[in-house]
């Protein structure tokens, strides 16, 4: 059966409009400050936004009434910004009768699975990697259609936030595998995997003075993951190659690294920038591969 | 049975030995007791069940194979030659000789895997001093690791070896000495018995080191009890308490300030009355205490437990991403940092107190001058090593008795940012985004849904002919 491809403009529901309309969705899309401002993560939100419309769930996201939830401030030390931060958007939350909140940035996902209980805030918190693998899982989402990856390379990094700090492993890992493509494993995964260098407020700060930065490190492991032995390495500059790997500067091959996280986003893609491995080595969120994979942001 | 003036002067020796133990023991007790109170009643069960797994089934050390199977060798040889100890105490008070003999095979097999443990014991024992002493494992360098840590490591390898030297010594002059009587000795003794030509023929010399060997092997586990206070070999004591006390929320989840609750709630709600404030038993108000931590009895009493437990092998910090990269940020040094101020303000339990480290623990001179700023914050712990960590929790994930260093550092974080004010300026520039934007970046709050601007999804509709 022939297809066609159409564009279908998408006006992203408010919770306000919602409620005014007596109507509730079934999840809040909480975006996140680094999602709703960042440029580069902006894509990552957009993406998400065309996975929930693609599959037809019913969301809202609660635009200019979300606030930062606190995590940067209390990690600081500054416990008084993050308690008036979280009450803030529990009493928003609350006041919408939210029940269950998707975000997919692991910071806001922990601050408010884990944090906001104790101040009143009981949701149901989803990160997008279990959602993704929940929708996976359903049939909902098949990765067929769009982009291949096939063939290609791709290393996760593990954000602390959805690793150590709430033992989320397994989702994003059972996202990629429906890529279909070869997922390498750095040494430091999972409950070993080195941070990025962002957490704890270090996103906003200058590092203290060291031999290097922590980016770097994690850089440097994952393209050495990457990039496998001498043999794997040529493949990677297309002699050879068993993977379709396409010419340097093409935003449509290389290797991956995949991450769940902004802040691992930004360092990550510093650190692949530094190294000056741009052209053939890229940083990918999930939902932005899903949502490639899927054909839905051809 | 002979009761005679050994078994006497064995009574005294031991009294003596647990007595002086449990001396120090009251005095740690204390030491832990000046912490912040917090609840840890309840989830009996889930933290039984973590200590079977972490403390006694050493969960958390096979991360790491090689040391893991050394220390498991004498980990497990601490526990079974302990039983010996049992009938060591028992001959040494009754005059009875090899008293758990009545146990016939069993008994063959407990002094057989004990000799067998006790060789194996050496082997590990010597493999740990060379990983220690001789090859690069970097965790066993940095600065905490001055003179006495490095030293205590060793003595504790030494005084190993030399309570199964003991061991042998005894067994194998009483073996031969039966040999000799054409007596059987009840047990098995498949590492003495190679050991027996090393040994006099003469009978009196054989009863002579058989005594020495006893007597060495007791009062060197009593004397050993009584340096564990003074030593990080007392994770073989608190490592079962820690880990029974350790935190049982997702790592992430860090602890809410109760008394900013408090205040928050009454700034956002005016009729919100707020608690009365906790009294002394007499009335009287408590002292005020800090938001976070300044020093050591800021902090809950379980980070003092654990700076107890904490036996200085620095998988914490070989696993930091700030120490990797260079930084000042050592997560053990924090918990050897703990354990030194407490003793230095409290309690000092040390009979073995090299009288250096008390000199050395003081790292800044300056600030030693300083009576009101010797604390653990700057006296010990600087601000630059405080906000270098990213709380990736790697420390907390490495530590084989689950210590959390991550604590102790948000807590001293905390003093930091709500007492002094004394944040990185950068800091402070987030924290006023967060104010005034909702955002920790200078972005206009009315821009925040731009994102969702001009956005399309692709999608594809069959067509019919």
């Amino acid at each position: 059966m022939a297809e066609q491809t159409a564009k279908r403009p998408v006006s992203v529901p408010l919770m306000a409009d919602l409620a005014a309309r007596g109507e509730s969705p079934e999840i809040l899309f909480w975006v996140g400050c680094a999602g709703a401002f960042d440029d580069r993560y902006k894509r990552v939100t957009r993406a998400f936004v065309r996975i929930l419309e693609h599959v037809g769930v019913s969301y809202a996201v609660l635009g200019m009434e979300e606030s930062c939830t606190g995590d940067p401030a209390k990690r600081a030390g500054n416990e008084f910004l993050f308690q008036m931060q979280a009450m803030t958007n529990i009493a928003t939350l609350n006041g919408y009768g939210i029940k269950k909140v998707v975000t997919a940035c692991p910071h806001c996902f922990n601050t408010i699975k884990n944090e906001y209980p104790a101040l009143g805030g009981e949701f149901e918190v989803i990160h997008h990697s279990t959602f993704l693998q929940q929708l996976i899982n359903e049939g909902k989402v098949t990765a067929k259609g769009g982009e291949s990856f096939k063939g290609r390379r791709i290393t996760f990094h593990d954000s602390c936030y959805l690793g150590r700090a709430n033992n989320i492993y397994e989702a994003p890992r059972e996202v990629l595998e429906v890529l279909d493509a070869d997922l390498l494993e750095m040494k430091r995964c999972k409950t070993n995997g080195l941070c990025c260098g962002a957490g704890g407020a270090q996103m906003w700060k200058d590092a203290e003075p060291g031999k290097k930065e922590v980016n770097i490190e994690r850089t440097e492991e994952a393209l050495a993951t990457l990039d496998g032995d001498a043999d794997v390495l040529l493949n990677l500059q297309g002699v050879e190659s068993t993977a379709p790997v396409l010419p340097a500067g093409s935003n449509r091959g290389g290797s991956v690294i995949a991450v769940a996280c902004p802040f691992c986003m930004t360092m990550m893609a510093d650190g692949v920038k530094n190294k000056e491995r741009e052209s053939d080595v890229q940083v990918f969120d999930l939902a932005e591969l899903i949502a490639s994979a899927e054909g839905l942001n051809a | 049975m002979h009761f005679s003036f050994q078994n006497l002067l064995f009574l005294l020796v031991a009294v003596a030995g647990f007595g002086l133990f449990a001396w120090q023991a009251r005095k740690i007790r204390a030491n832990i007791l000046v912490g912040r109170d917090r609840d840890m009643s309840g989830h009996v069960n889930e933290r039984l069940w973590k200590t079977l797994l972490v403390a006694f089934g050493q969960q958390k050390m096979f991360k790491r194979l090689t040391p893991a199977f050394l220390h498991l060798i004498v980990y497990v040889g601490f526990i079974v030659i302990n039983v010996e100890v049992i009938e060591i105490m028992v001959d040494g008070l009754f005059g009875t000789h090899r008293f758990l003999q009545f146990l016939g095979p069993l008994y063959s097999a407990l002094t057989g895997t004990n000799e067998l443990l006790g060789a194996l014991v050496v082997l590990a024992v010597v493999a740990f001093w060379w990983r220690r002493n001789a090859s690069v494992v970097r965790r066993f360098t940095g600065p905490e690791l001055r003179a006495w840590p490095k030293l205590d490591a060793n003595i504790i390898l030494y005084v190993e070896v030399v309570l199964m030297v003991a061991l042998f010594t005894m067994n194998a002059a009483d073996l031969k000495l039966h040999q000799l009587e054409g007596k059987d000795l009840p047990g098995a003794f498949p590492v003495s018995s190679l050991l027996t030509g090393l040994f006099p023929d003469n009978l009196t010399a054989l009863a002579v080191l058989e005594r020495v060997g006893w007597w060495a092997h007791i009062v060197g586990i009593l004397l050993f009890l009584n340096y564990l206070p003074s030593s990080k070999h007392f994770h073989i004591i608190m490592a079962f308490p820690n880990v029974f006390y350790s935190r049982l929320v997702p790592q992430g989840q860090f602890s809410n300030v109760d008394s900013i609750t408090h205040e928050v709630k009454a700034m956002m709600d005016p009729s919100y009355a707020v608690p009365a404030p906790a009294t002394n038993p007499d009335g009287s108000a408590l002292a005020p205490t800090p938001f976070g931590a300044k020093d050591v009895d800021d902090l809950a009493w379980t980070n003092l437990l654990s700076a107890y437990s904490c036996t200085e092998c620095g998988r914490c910090t070989s696993v930091c991403p700030a120490n990797l990269t260079g930084k000042l940020l050592s997560p053990r040094k924090i918990i050897m940092d703990t354990r030194d101020r407490v003793e230095e303000k409290y309690n000092s339990p040390l009979i073995f107190h090299p009288s250096l480290y008390g000199a050395e623990a003081k790292h800044n001179p300056q600030e030693q001058l300083d009576k009101e700023n010797h604390t653990l914050l700057r006296g010990y712990v600087t601000p630059e090593e405080l906000w270098a960590c990213t709380t990736c929790n790697a420390c907390v994930e490495a530590c084989p008795v689950n210590i959390n260093p991550l604590e102790s550092i948000i807590e001293m974080r905390r003093f930091l940012v709500l007492e002094e004010s004394a944040a990185p300026n950068s800091l402070n520039v987030m924290f006023s985004n967060i104010e005034n934007n909702g955002a920790p970046w200078a972005f206009s709050p009315s821009d925040r849904f731009n994102w969702a601007d001009d956005l399309f999804v692709t999608e594809k509709t069959p067509v019919t002919a």
